[in-house]
């Protein structure tokens, strides 16, 4: 056990490695770093005076040594547009995400986990086809197109529900969050619907395999030889055993929550750190796009680690095989 | 009659049998055809600037112009056709992700099927990395790559290939690790057949039909990653208008109320990806031994 969970964290802080590899050489290897790193606008006294600063007339080792150091210490350089570190922005802009992330997913799983069962419970009824049908439909359906058709219907035709921004932000248990007033609640409604659609589909496939794999089990024809009632067998035997899977779905498709709330996130302006990067990409903000890849790709590799050191928790097998490796 | 004509009859008459599959593909052929011959099928040229009249902007669905043009779908905010805009959009649409598709599939079955030829370190390296790329959602490793790198067409094939490629390394080293126990390969080894030959020309072939519904997943999953990314500004640049930039083109005169500028390249669209979605998924029910 210890064995594996050092190689996964040695793997885990290679691929770190890399990636800031690869955006480093992005930023300052492929375009002009002068151009990319210092404000158009600068005279050229101060260009050459922040070429020193920054390092730039010094050997590429060395430079992308300092720039592993400054981001060890956390200075991953100040935004051009904001004038404030990067690093600082992201994090102010964090909580909106999160909350965004975390109530589209309790969407999903509420409502993809029941469908999952049934259909797999009862794979040839009707409801079942229709089930999987819009299922389909679901994971063709792009994200943002959704978002817009949402907007259209409920915000500019009907009215029902605000389609930009966040909306007032209550306190709870010192946590802020639009999660806690009835305002807020109505602005993330849309956008978590929306970031939700595509991991109903996905959620309810993987219930449904788990579903159909775990009825023909023998532990399952025992406990309805027993004469325990079809609900109960359905609601404990089943769900607990499908639990394993769904829990590394929470973990993994979490993460990919995040991602795609760049998408919802632009589509209904909800200023989490999704819409700053793609805002930052647009106005050429380079220190705050390296910060941005460097913390999402630190989030999703430790997200992944703890995944994976969860599921040997849950899943004995995977841990016999993990020590033999 | 010949063997290989007379396997594609059984396999054509296997694949009819779903109806819903059988539609999709039909449609998905059509939008195939409109893509490919769209300077000939679209009533106008939408980039050409002689047609295109400014004084037509914004027009809603089912509208004439003063010379007799007619609008079935509306015009957009330069004026431009909305069908026409889609068929040519449609071009764009499928050739990069078709495209990409293609290059990610070579690269990804290389890997894959040499991963389980020669084994050991080599192979445990590849499939740590493939796992690994695996683990990061595809829209994050483009956002990745083309944030970093900037937009453009090629970018936007390359990040696409580096999204897809690893599907295709898995599901090739997984079929080819089974073909590799096979008597044929033995029979070859002993005939002191290359192994580049033994791989491509033998087994290769052997992993095409799982290769082909990941492949058709894949392709529809490209579609609309490309989409999405020149909806945010990431992907294609405007001399290149694709569904995505088409919608989102549109997007901005959405709260005005001219949904159809938006609304029918995201149709279109989900059409596109929906259809090759169901001819894949019945692929993979047809290939797969534990439903038969």
């Amino acid at each position: 056990m210890t064995a594996f969970i050092c190689t996964r964290l040695a793997q885990s802080i290679l691929v770190l490695f890399i990636m800031s590899l690869l955006v480093f050489g992005g930023v300052n290897l492929v375009g002009d770093p002068v151009e990319m790193l210092i404000n158009p606008e600068a005279d050229q006294a101060e260009v050459e005076r922040v070429i020193r600063e920054l390092g730039l007339d010094r050997p590429v080792t060395e430079q992308y040594w300092y720039f592993l150091v400054n981001a060890f210490k956390g200075d991953l350089g100040s935004s051009f547009i904001f004038g404030e570190p990067a690093l600082k922005l992201i994090i102010q802009r964090m909580p909106a995400t999160l909350e965004l992330a975390l109530f589209s997913l309790f969407i999903s799983l509420i409502i993809a986990i029941p469908l999952g069962i049934y259909a797999g419970y009862k794979p040839d009824s009707k409801v079942s086809k229709v089930i999987m049908a819009s299922s389909i439909l679901g994971f063709s359906m792009p994200t943002f197109w959704v978002g817009i058709i949402f907007i259209m219907i409920f915000a500019v035709q009907l009215g029902w529900l605000p389609s930009t921004g966040r909306g007032d932000i209550g306190t709870f248990m010192g946590i802020n969050s639009s999660l806690f007033t009835l305002n807020g609640l109505s602005h993330v409604f849309l956008p978590a619907l929306n970031l939700a659609l595509f991991k109903i589909s996905s959620v309810i496939r993987l219930t449904r395999a788990g579903t159909r794999e775990i009825i023909l089990q023998d532990y399952i024809t025992f406990a309805r030889s027993k004469g325990i009632s079809e609900k109960r067998v359905v609601m404990i035997h089943v769900l607990k055993n499908i639990l394993i899977p769904i829990v590394t779905v929470v973990g993994l498709e979490f993460g990919s929550l995040i991602a795609f709330s760049t998408v919802t996130e632009t589509v209904f302006a909800w200023p989490g750190m999704g819409k700053l990067i793609i805002d930052s990409i647009y106005n050429l903000d380079r220190p705050v796009i390296v910060a941005y890849l460097m913390i999402i790709v630190t989030f999703f590799v430790f997200l992944n680690l703890i995944v994976d050191i969860l599921y040997t928790f849950l899943d004995p097998r995977v841990r016999i095989k993990g020590d033999h490796q | 009659m010949n063997p290989k004509l007379k396997k594609f009859i059984e396999f054509w008459k296997d694949f009819s049998s779903n109806k819903v599959a059988l539609v999709a593909f039909v449609i998905f052929l059509l939008i195939l055809f409109v893509a490919i011959f769209a300077p000939l099928v679209s009533p106008t040229d939408p980039y050409d600037l002689n047609t295109v009249s400014i004084m037509n902007s914004r027009l809603p669905p089912f509208t004439e112009d003063f010379s007799g043009n007619y609008f079935l779908l509306g015009t957009d905010g330069a004026g431009r056709d909305m069908v026409s805009a889609i068929f040519y959009g449609l071009r764009v649409s499928l050739g990069v992700g078709v495209l990409s598709g293609i290059f990610a599939l070579i690269i990804g079955s290389f890997f894959g099927i040499s991963a389980a030829f020669f084994g050991g370190r080599y192979e445990s390296i590849i499939m740590r990395i493939v796992d690994i790329q695996l683990s990061f959602p595809s829209i994050l490793v483009a956002l990745i790559i083309l944030a970093a790198f900037g937009k453009g067409v090629e970018k936007t094939i390359i990040a696409l290939i580096l999204v897809q490629w690893a599907y295709y390394a898995r599901t090739a080293r997984s079929s080819a690790l089974v073909e590799i126990n096979k008597e044929y390969v033995d029979a070859a080894r002993c005939l002191a057949f290359g192994n580049t030959r033994i791989m491509f020309k033998h087994i290769l072939p052997n992993c095409m039909a799982p290769l082909i519904v990941v492949g058709t997943l894949q392709t529809a999953h490209a579609i609309s990653l490309e989409a999405t990314l020149s909806f945010l500004g990431l992907g294609l640049p405007i001399t290149e208008p694709s569904l995505g930039l088409l919608i989102g083109n549109g997007f901005e005169y959405m709260y005005s109320g001219d949904f159809w500028i938006s609304i029918f390249p995201g149709v279109a669209l989900l059409i596109t990806v929906a259809s090759i979605n169901l001819v894949g998924d019945h692929l993979r029910d047809m290939f797969n031994p534990r439903l038969q």
